[in-house]
């Protein structure tokens, strides 16, 4: 059984963990953009990877996480440890 | 140099925002009724003053709303809507030129009952990040000086209904050190299981059932207080800047004391009246001076009887009309000093007193207690008490502006 998770997964935990800002449109093509553009700062992110921990049951590396500085490497970073699971 | 006040952001059961608030508080409207936030029925006190028309969605942005308590929601509209009164945009001031000092009672904790919940039922990894600060005293401070910028003195009292002076008293230190802005006061809100089981160890609530007969300050049937929820924010100012930018003064922070009492089964007298004295004293004012008393009211008979020793001993037998809107209200804890002070400088504009709602005054206080309709009266200033739990003890006078 593999799982994926996605940009999509990621845009729904964001708003659920740490709600969204009026002036970002979080619908648009985010994958590239620098979480502090788009309204999230360190403690935010933290709540993030908690809330993608205990739905996805892995354990997020804190620097390789600190490191993600964009939606599209945080979801690179979730999809290889639940690949790594999956072997 | 002197402290004034050009705005107020007003947030109560009575009425969100200035206008709502004082015209149900002169109209004599009560907002005490049976908690509705949780099933009151297992606890021995049931009523409070709760804010329900309050819709957090309707003025704060998405992104706040997860890392806040309720007292924060509030804290934060209040912020907004005291400087938008004092025609004030922060961030238009010098960096450091601004600061925030709250009061606060409990801190968050209807925030942090549901994290412990979450804790308790389900583990650590179910603990929401903004927990560490969420459920803080001083976080009203630091939310309200982030989403506007404050970067001058800001810090938080904690000394409950007497900090919501204590903190505009150390917001006039600031000024008077060169800061030419400071937001003071406070907004509390603990009307949760977690805040009620805490605010029961009192022994102080009330436990009627009826809205009209359960919190009587200065009545022979007085037996305890009713909580409220809410507060109000004070923008304080240096007079020379508020004058340089045209502001509307509503009135001077023109005196303020704060005492302790001695120990429980000290021989020593309580000292609310060595309060009232020095706060007197601090505005250089005389007790003829004073127009009208808003009393701490925390109908307790032993309690009553202290405050109205105290204001009889200053002002004489019914030598000053004595008032207390927060029967309409309930106590709000460290929202409650600063919401009388709001009052209070409203009395001083409209040359009004507004009146205390349900007490019957007892005789056995000699006070002059405003009770069933506003009072007309040309008032030059007033005086504003409150007490804490613990024996903190904390006097304001507030000064009309002078006529221009």
């Amino acid at each position: 059984m593999s799982v994926e998770f996605t940009i999509e997964d990621l845009k729904r935990i964001l708003r659920e963990g740490a709600g969204a800002d009026e002036a970002v449109d979080l619908d648009g093509d985010i994958a590239g953009s620098d979480f502090e553009e788009l309204g999230y700062e360190s403690l935010a992110l933290l709540e993030t990877g908690s809330r993608i921990e205990r739905e996805y049951g892995i354990s997020l590396d804190e620097d390789a996480l600190a490191d993600a500085r964009t939606p599209g490497a945080l979801v690179d970073l979730v999809n290889s440890h639940l690949a790594a699971r999956a072997v | 140099m002197s402290v004034v006040v050009t705005g107020l952001g007003v947030a109560a059961p009575t009425g969100l925002g200035v206008d709502a608030y004082w015209a149900n508080t002169l109209a004599g409207a009560g907002a005490l009724d049976r908690i509705s936030r949780f099933d009151p029925s297992g606890y021995p006190a049931r009523l409070a003053g709760e804010i329900r028309d309050f819709v957090a969605e309707d003025h704060l942005p998405g992104r706040l709303l997860p890392q806040t308590d309720r007292m924060t929601r509030l804290a934060l509209v209040a912020a907004d809507w005291a400087f938008a009164d004092a025609r004030l945009v922060p961030s238009a001031l010098a960096d450091y030129d601004i600061g925030v000092i709250t009061a606060s009672h409990s801190g968050g904790f209807e925030f942090g009952q549901n994290e412990l919940r979450a804790l308790w039922s389900k583990g650590g990894q179910y603990v929401s990040a903004y927990q560490s600060f969420a459920w803080f005293y001083a976080v009203n401070s630091g939310q309200i000086s982030i989403r506007n910028g404050l970067r001058g003195p800001s810090s938080v009292v904690v000394s409950d209904q007497a900090g919501g002076l204590d903190a505009v008293a150390q917001a006039r230190r600031q000024i008077r050190n060169g800061t030419s802005v400071v937001l003071a006061g406070a907004v509390d809100a603990s009307i949760c299981p977690w805040g009620w089981v805490a605010q029961l160890t009192s022994g102080r609530l009330s436990e009627h059932d009826d809205p009209r007969r359960a919190y009587l300050p200065f009545d022979d049937d007085a037996a305890g207080h009713v909580p409220g929820e809410g507060g109000a924010l004070l923008v304080l100012e240096d007079r020379e800047h508020a004058t340089a930018r045209g502001a509307h003064v509503y009135g001077e922070v023109a005196g303020h004391a704060s005492t302790m009492d001695p120990a429980p089964g000290r021989d020593r007298a309580p000292t609310l009246q060595k309060a009232i004295h020095r706060a007197l004293a601090d505005a250089g004012a005389v007790a003829e001076e004073i127009g009208v008393v808003f009393a701490d009211a925390a109908a307790v008979p032993e309690l009553d009887r202290a405050e109205a020793e105290a204001i009889t001993k200053v002002f004489g037998p019914r030598g000053v009309p004595v008032t207390a809107p927060k029967t309409g209200t309930g106590r709000l804890y460290s929202g409650a000093a600063p919401l009388d002070l709001a009052a209070a400088l409203l009395s001083l504009r409209d040359g009004v007193i507004p009146p205390t709602v349900n007490t019957r005054p007892s005789e056995r206080y000699e006070l002059d207690l405003v009770t069933g309709a506003p009072r007309r009266a040309d008032l030059r200033a007033a005086l504003v008490i409150a007490r804490g739990h613990g024996g903190f003890n904390s006097a304001v006078v507030v000064r009309a502006p002078e006529p221009t």
